[in-house]
Order: structure tokens, then C-alpha cells, then sequence
């Protein structure tokens, strides 16, 4: 399933890097405001999908660059690493731990194992969606 | 500790790439870990002694109760070091056994894994750990017998181990939960250090018959015992480990944890010694009818699993002595044998006693090994067989109850193991030389290390009884009885009772063996007309009665009409709901409408109008974009209420849905309309009593609240406890994380559903 609208095409070279951004900031925000993993992933995966209705299934595993099943175990494998600190600090599963950095200009970075597991769930929903809309689209083909 | 249960799954991971390093030397390579498991837990020796047992902690999941804590005293020890000791040698043994086979890695990373669930099994201290490993070792065992995947018999086999194991499995669990509410802990080591009589509890009887159903089940007693035979379809250092050594001995080791806590119920003993005496006398029989060498060595491990069942049913402290006793001496004589089984199938091509004869020319250092692992079989002197089977004889007189009729049985199936032992050792080596399919030459020095040191161990522990039993056989003892014992092994003990029923018993067997040839054929033939009746024959109409009745429900239930799925569970679902309102809380409904503002109204008016769109029109893309009218309406009443999260998601994953479900129709056939009007107006009435249902439901949750709305607590704690002010991200990634990870694999799991679906689908119309 291609077409071959120009505008499709042209807008979706525009919005998509947009969406994908736009997915990161809600990814990166959402501890503290509207966002997270979950809302991240899904919006990535609307980039994602727009630009395989403009383009083909096969050009969206080519930018996608991994399987989207192999996003989906990332992600499992992301949310589990996040559990490891808390294992290895013999506290109860999933105790978050945070560490903070420094930054010039009196600005702190911080990290935690719940960003961790956040970015898991992001990874999981992607590699969910893309997992069915790929495949969808590929035995239409 | 931690590190020593699960070091055999960690290098499990690494077998793939280890393989390519060490080649044909990887069972010497792997043989490090349990070599250095050996040494480890032998050093907890002397700690052990010092304080009877010890507890190690590690908190797992301590908001569930569920925790890794490790109990190491006398009977985890000796199990522990048997698995780690016989498994340094089968991995030896395997490299050589198995050597160019292609799926050796594989082969090794499930021999480690099982390795690593049979440590976490015999040191957990927590019942869940405990049954986790448990079907672990289940599990591991069933890939194990279906190694060669690709013999029908061998699938067959594995499968039937794993019902057999996991439906026994599916007891003990029950049995399990029961008893931690007996006695209000999960701990074996509070289980155990409390006085409570757990005899006199109204689920004592329950507890009791469930957790026997696992054990027995799994250490292979009658009725459960024929799985064992065929697990023989395992390559044979899986035989000689899993399924004489180990994984069957895994009941036996619960039902001895449990014995202090269980063992004053007369239902307990008496079970145990009715059970385990009828599987002894079974095995021996068994065992001394077949020809298979590794049958004759499984029904004879059956034999020795009754053995066991019954002395701890017997349950005196002299019972109890030579309960561990005989385990050991088992654990060591059946390895070893199971490696010369396999040494001489690996030589001489051949699994059949009657064929082979005279090897010992060809084969002399195995035929010295198989003496001396067959003695201790027959329980003769100087081996440590010997020591156990006095003490078993000496404790069945002594038995408090049965005592005639246990020790007659006993001496019955010692003088049937006696021709075993024959038929293993003297059979394929002396005599006439038989006609092997291959010319039979000596087993390579992989293959012989492992048998040669278990026998010679079995030889000093004979010779020096008191060795092991100043180490750890004596503290083993005290904690299968829950008190320390005083015990004093010797291989004389002058002429007594004991010992003349063991001449007895050799006399007769001997008779046996000599006209083993005579009666071989009318003995098939009894156990050829008896297996129509057998367990065996039950388990196999119990199978096929279970496909029946999938078939018929399936039909009944499943019969491919969606539709009609989808009317059932609605129906259901919101007739319970409903009565459960109507009956629990009632109907009052107060509507005030004064403050609502024209646009909820508006919002309201859009939802039912695309509700209704989307379920009268005859246009499927119709349909769907109106359900996408609807979520988004929905979105904007969270937005309305300020709830962007729920907003912005709901809108996504709308958007998505309609996506998919889009890709979807264009896979349908064209639209038609297949139901009569009866059936429309009859989903029509079940749609509008779902709909009313769930609005008095949530009206009636607005009116109603059963606890305090733990909302505040998010409120208050967000910010402080978990440094984010988005409560609902803090509630998906910290505070309910572990609901949230269970939701990704679940997810996960749908996905590669729906993707095998996609796939098969594609291959069948990719087929003409």
C-alpha cells in the first residue's frame, strides 16, 4: 500500500522528524509534566506510521533500522535493567534510584532508573505498534 | 549464595560462545562450575555443624512475601553437594558421551540450567522460590527428554514426564499455599522452628494429599511411576543426572524438609509407607522383568524412590538413619551405573541386556567399575549399599507399625535387586561374548572418570563409614528429624536379624538371576496383559478423554462466530455486574443537571450521534472513522476535566486504532448482511442493557466509596517520594512500576500474537 500523493509525500518528510522530536520531549518530560514513555511511544509510532503510509512498508523498516520485534525486547530488556540498581542495592524490585549531575550554570541533569524503565515502555509501545502495522502492511503487499 | 544457585544459569548464557572457544574439551571446561560448587558448599560444612542450619536473605519481592532466602542445614547440604558432585562428572561424561553431536551447546546450556533450579530448589527457604525451581526443573527436564526432538518417541515421552510432573506440580502449589496458611508463614525455616501442631489443623488432611500429589508425581510412585521408564528416551547422562540422581529425588527432599512439620499426622506416615512399600515392590519387579539396561536401571531407581518414601513414612530416628543413608548410597552406585548403561550403549551400539555378554575382555576397566557400582546395588559388603541396606532392614523390624509386613516386602524386593544387580553387571560382562551390533572396544577417559570415582566413593564410604557421618551425614539426619540424633554407622554389626535377612535375600536373588533366562518370557507376558490395566494405560484414556472434551467445548463454545463470542462475554459480564448492583447496592438515581454548561451537552449529543453512526451504517470505513469520532470525544471530556494525560493518549491511540483497523478491512470480504433480523434486534437489546449497566455502575462508584480514595497519598507523595510532579507518570513508572512492567510483557505477548497470526496467514496463502 504506496501512494503517490505529492503532498502526503512532502509532508511527511516535514512532520515526521517533528513527531519523532516531539516524542522525545514528551519522553523526557513526563516525570514532571503531561508525557511519558507510554504518550512518547505512541506518538513515535504516529510518525512512524505516517511515513509508511507515504512511503511503503519496506522504506519504513529501512529507516526504522532494526526489527520492530527487536525494539520490543529492547524495551522489555530496558524496563528490567532499570530494576538491577535496586537488586544489586538489595532493596524491594523497581526501587527507583536517582542520581543527579551537575551542569554549567546551575542546572542539575537528572537521571534515574525510573527514566530507565520509562524509555523501556517507550521502546515496547514503538516496537508494539510497528510490530502490527509493518507486518499489516507487508502481507497486503 | 546467590551467586552459587544462579552461576549455572549465568553460564548457561555463555555455553554458545564457550562452545566455540573450547571445542571438543567443553564438558572438562563446564566441569569447573560444579567442581567449584562442591568445594563451596563442602565449606559450609563446618558453619553448619556449629549452628544446625543457616539462613541467608535476600528480599525479592518483600511487598508479596515473596523472598530469596536460602536455607542451608544437613539435608540441603547433602543434596546440594550430590547435584554439584555427580554434576561435575556428567558434564565430563556428557563432552564425551555426546562428543560432534551438533547440538551440544544446547545440550549444556539446559544440563546447566537444570542445575542451577535443582541448587535453587533443595537451598530456597521461601515455598514460592521453592516452587518456582521446582517447575524449573519440570520444565528443564522435559526439553532434556525430548533432546532428540526429532524421535517421535522421545516428544512423546517428554511430554508425558511434564503433565505428569506439572500436574503433580499444580497440587503441591495448592498444597503449598495451604500449608503457609496452616502454619502463617512462608518460611520452611519458620515453618520448621515452630511448635505448632500442624497435625491437629482443619487443612492438615487437604495440605497433605495436595503436597503428596506434587512429590509423588514427581518422584515417580505408583500409580505415577511409568514417566520414569520413558524419560529413558533422554540421552543417558540426562538418565544418570535428572532421572536417578537428582530431579526425581526432588519430592523425596520436600517430603524429608517437610517431615518434621508434617510427620506427627497419622495420614503422613501411613501414605508414605503404603505408597512407598507398593512402589518398591513394583520397581524391583519391574526392573528384574526388563531387558533395556537403562530400564532395568530406571525401574530400579523407582525401586530405590519407594525405598525412600517408605522410611520416612516409618519415620523413626533408626528409619530416618537410613533414609539418608540409603539416599546417598543411591545417588552414588545408580550414577555411576547409568554411565556404564551408557558407556556400553556407546560401545557396543546396543541397549539390550540380552545381546550383550563376555565384554570384559573387551571393556575391562568398565567391568571393574560395574562390580563394584553393582555390589553396592545389591547392597554387599565393603560398600556403603551394604551399611544402608542393614540399616533399612534393622529400622523396618523396629517399625512401629507394619513391621511383619514391611520387612517381608523388603527382603522380596532386595532379593529382586539382587538379580538386577546381577543382570547389570554379570550379564553383559561374563559369559559367553554376545553379538553387539558394534565391536565392542573400551569406553574413552571421559567417559570412565565419572562411574570409576563414584563407585570408589561408594567403596570409602563403605570401608570408613564414619567419615561422612562425622561430616555431614549425621547433621543431615537431625534435620530430616527435626532433632539432632546420635547415630553410628559401622559396616559389622555382628551376626543379627539384619544380616541374616540380607543372606536370605542374596541366596534367593541369586536363584533368580540363574533362571532369569526361563523366566523372562512369561514374565513379558504378564506385564504385557497387565499394562492394559496399568497407570499407564489410565494416563493415556485420561489424555484422550481431555481432547474429547476440548473438542465438544470448543464446538459448543468456539464454534467461529464472532459475533457470537462478543454476545456471550457482554452478556455475562454485565448480567453478573447488573445483579451484583441490583443486589448489593440498589437503584437511586439523583440527577442534578443544574450546573452542567451547553457544550458538555454538545460533547454528549456527538458521542451518541457517532454511536449510532457507527453501528447502523452499511459502510465498514464508515463505521470505523465513526468510532474514531467517538474516542475523540471521549479524549475531549478528559481534556474538559483536566486530564490532559489521559487526553493526549486516548487521542493517540485512537488515531492508531482507526490506523490499524483500517489496514485491517482491507482483508474483508465485501460487506454483507448475514443475520436474520431476530438476531439484530436480540444483540440490539444486550448492547443497551450493557450500556445502561455500566452507567448505573459508575454512578453508583460516584456515589460509593468502599476505602479512602488513596488519590491524596499520590498527591502528597509525588513530589517528595519520587521527584516528579506528574502523578500519573509517577504512578505508571515508580509507584505502580511492577503493574506497569507486567502491562509491557503483556503487550509484548499481543504483539507476537497478532504477528504469528499475520505470518501464518501469509504462508498459507503463499501455498497453492
Amino acid at each position: 500500500m504506496k501512494t503517490n500523493t505529492l503532498i502526503l509525500h512532502t509532508a511527511a518528510l516535514f512532520i515526521m522528524p517533528l513527531q519523532l522530536m516531539f516524542s522525545l520531549f514528551l519522553l523526557l518530560r513526563g516525570h514532571d509534566e503531561p508525557g511519558g514513555g507510554f504518550i512518547g511511544g505512541l506518538v513515535a509510532a504516529s510518525a512512524f506510521v505516517l511515513y509508511a503510509f507515504a512511503f511503503g512498508a519496506t522504506a519504513t523498516r529501512h529507516i526504522l533500522r532494526v526489527d520492530p520485534r527487536d525494539l520490543l525486547s529492547a524495551g522489555l530488556l530496558f524496563a528490567l535493567a532499570s530494576t538491577i540498581p535496586a537488586f544489586l542495592a538489595g532493596q524491594p524490585m523497581l526501587t527507583a534510584h536517582w542520581w543527579e549531575l551537575p551542569l554549567p550554570g546551575d542546572t542539575y541533569l537528572k537521571l534515574s532508573t525510573v527514566l530507565i524503565f520509562d524509555i523501556g515502555v517507550y521502546a515496547a509501545v514503538l516496537g508494539t505498534i510497528m510490530t502490527f502495522v509493518i507486518n499489516l502492511m507487508e502481507s497486503e503487499e | 549464595m546467590l551467586l552459587a544457585v544462579l552461576s549455572g544459569f549465568l553460564l548457561a548464557m555463555a555455553v554458545p560462545a564457550l562452545h566455540r572457544i573450547t571445542g571438543k574439551y567443553i564438558g572438562w571446561a563446564l566441569a569447573f562450575l560444579p567442581a567449584s560448587l562442591t568445594v563451596y558448599f563442602a565449606s559450609l560444612i563446618p558453619a553448619v555443624q556449629a549452628n544446625g542450619s543457616l539462613l541467608i536473605e535476600y528480599a525479592w519481592l518483600p511487598g508479596l512475601d515473596i523472598t530469596l532466602n536460602f536455607l542451608v542445614d544437613g539435608l540441603s547440604l547433602v543434596f546440594a553437594l550430590l547435584i554439584s558432585g555427580i554434576g561435575t562428572f556428567i558434564l565430563i561424561y556428557s563432552g564425551s558421551y555426546l562428543a560432534g553431536h551438533k547440538y551440544l551447546a544446547r545440550f549444556f546450556v539446559l544440563m546447566l540450567s537444570f542445575m542451577a533450579s535443582m541448587f535453587g530448589l533443595v537451598l530456597s527457604d521461601n515455598l514460592v522460590t521453592l516452587f518456582v525451581f521446582w517447575e524449573l526443573t519440570s520444565i528443564t527436564s522435559y526439553l532434556l527428554i525430548g533432546f532428540n526432538h526429532e524421535d517421535m518417541e522421545a516428544r512423546k515421552s517428554a511430554l508425558q514426564g511434564l503433565f505428569v510432573t506439572v500436574a503433580g506440580g499444580l497440587a503441591l502449589m495448592a498444597g503449598l499455599i495451604l500449608l503457609a496458611i496452616m502454619s502463617g508463614s512462608y518460611s520452611l525455616s519458620e515453618i520448621l522452628s515452630s511448635d505448632m501442631a500442624l497435625h491437629e489443623h482443619a487443612f492438615y488432611t487437604a495440605a497433605v494429599i495436595c503436597i503428596l500429589a506434587g512429590t509423588f508425581t514427581k518422584s515417580a510412585q505408583v500409580p505415577f511411576h511409568f514417566w520414569l521408564p520413558n524419560a529413558m528416551a533422554a540421552p543417558t547422562p540426562v538418565s544418570a543426572f535428572l532421572h536417578s540422581a537428582t530431579m526425581v529425588k526432588a519430592g523425596i527432599y520436600l517430603m524429608a524438609r517437610l517431615n518434621p512439620s508434617l510427620g506427627q499426622g497419622e495420614l503422613w506416615s501411613q501414605a508414605l509407607m503404603l505408597f512407598g512399600a507398593a512402589t518398591m515392590l513394583t520397581g524391583a519387579y519391574l526392573a528384574f522383568s526388563s531387558t533395556g539396561i537403562k530400564k532395568v536401571l530406571a525401574y530400579s531407581t523407582i525401586m530405590a524412590l519407594g525405598t525412600l518414601t517408605m522410611l520416612l513414612g516409618v519415620g523413626t530416628e533408626l528409619a530416618l538413619t537410613a533414609f539418608v543413608c540409603f539416599l546417598v548410597a543411591h545417588s552414588l552406585y545408580k550414577g555411576a551405573l547409568f554411565m556404564i548403561a551408557g558407556a556400553l550403549d556407546h560401545e557396543t551400539g546396543t541397549k539390550d541386556i540380552t545381546v550383550m555378554g563376555g565384554l570384559r575382555k573387551a571393556m575391562p576397566v568398565t567391568a571393574v567399575i560395574a562390580c563394584l557400582a553393582a555390589l553396592s546395588l545389591a547392597g554387599l559388603p565393603p560398600l556403603f549399599g551394604f551399611i544402608a541396606k542393614e540399616l533399612l532392614f534393622e529400622s523396618l523390624l523396629e517399625s512401629p507399625i507394619w513391621s511383619a509386613s514391611l520387612t517381608i516386602t523388603m527382603v522380596l524386593a532386595a532379593m529382586l535387586l539382587v538379580g538386577v544387580a546381577g543382570l547389570v553387571a554379570i550379564k553383559p560382562f561374563f559369559g559367553q561374548s554376545g553379538n553387539t551390533p558394534k565391536k565392542p572396544h573400551e569406553a574413552p577417559f571421559g567417559m570412565l572418570i565419572g562411574p570409576a570415582v563414584l563407585s570408589v566413593t561408594a567403596l570409602v564410604f563403605g570401608l570408613v563409614p564414619f567419615l561422612p557421618e562425622a561430616a555431614l551425614l549425621q547433621t543431615a539426619i537431625g534435620s530430616v528429624n527435626g532433632a539432632a540424633v546420635e547415630t553410628k554407622l559401622a559396616l559389622w554389626h555382628g551376626v543379627n536379624k539384619p544380616l541374616m535377612l540380607s543372606v536370605i535375600s542374596l541366596l534367593l536373588g541369586s536363584g533368580l538371576l540363574a533362571s532369569w533366562n526361563r523366566l523372562r518370557s512369561p514374565l513379558a507376558a504378564i506385564n504385557a496383559s497387565a499394562a492394559r490395566f496399568g497407570p499407564e494405560a489410565g494416563y493415556f484414556k485420561f489424555m484422550d478423554g481431555i481432547t474429547i472434551i476440548a473438542a465438544w467445548q470448543t464446538r459448543i463454545l468456539q464454534n467461529g462466530v464472532l459475533g457470537l463470542y462478543l454476545l456471550i462475554l457482554v452478556a455475562v459480564t454485565f448480567g453478573l455486574t447488573g445483579y451484583t448492583l441490583l443486589t448489593q447496592h440498589g437503584i437511586n438515581l439523583t440527577l442534578d443537571l443544574a450546573d452542567s454548561h451547553f457544550y458538555e451537552w454538545g460533547i454528549a449529543l456527538l458521542l451518541v450521534a457517532a454511536a449510532t453512526f457507527s453501528s447502523t451504517t452499511h459502510s465498514r470505513l464508515g463505521s470505523v472513522a465513526s468510532m474514531g469520532v467517538l474516542g475523540f470525544g471521549v479524549a475531549l471530556t478528559f481534556i474538559l476535566f483536566s486530564a490532559p494525560d489521559l487526553g493526549i493518549t486516548q487521542l493517540l491511540v485512537e488515531t492508531l486504532t482507526v490506523i490499524l483497523l483500517v489496514l485491517v478491512l482491507f482483508k474483508l470480504p465485501e460487506f454483507g448482511n448475514l443475520s436474520s433480523p431476530f438476531e439484530r434486534y436480540r444483540d440490539l437489546a444486550v448492547a443497551i442493557f450493557a450500556g445502561i449497566v455500566m452507567t448505573l455502575v459508575i454512578l453508583a462508584a460516584l456515589d460509593v466509596q468502599y476505602f479512602e480514595s488513596i488519590s491524596s497519598y499520590y498527591i502528597e507523595n509525588s513530589a517528595t517520594l519520587a521527584y516528579g510532579r506528574n502523578i500519573v507518570n509517577v504512578i505508571l513508572v515508580d509507584f505502580r512500576a511492577l503493574d506497569t512492567l507486567g502491562e509491557i510483557f503483556v503487550l509484548s505477548l499481543a504483539a507476537l500474537g497478532v504477528l504469528s497470526m499475520i505470518k501464518l496467514k501469509a504462508e498459507d496463502q503463499h501455498k497453492p
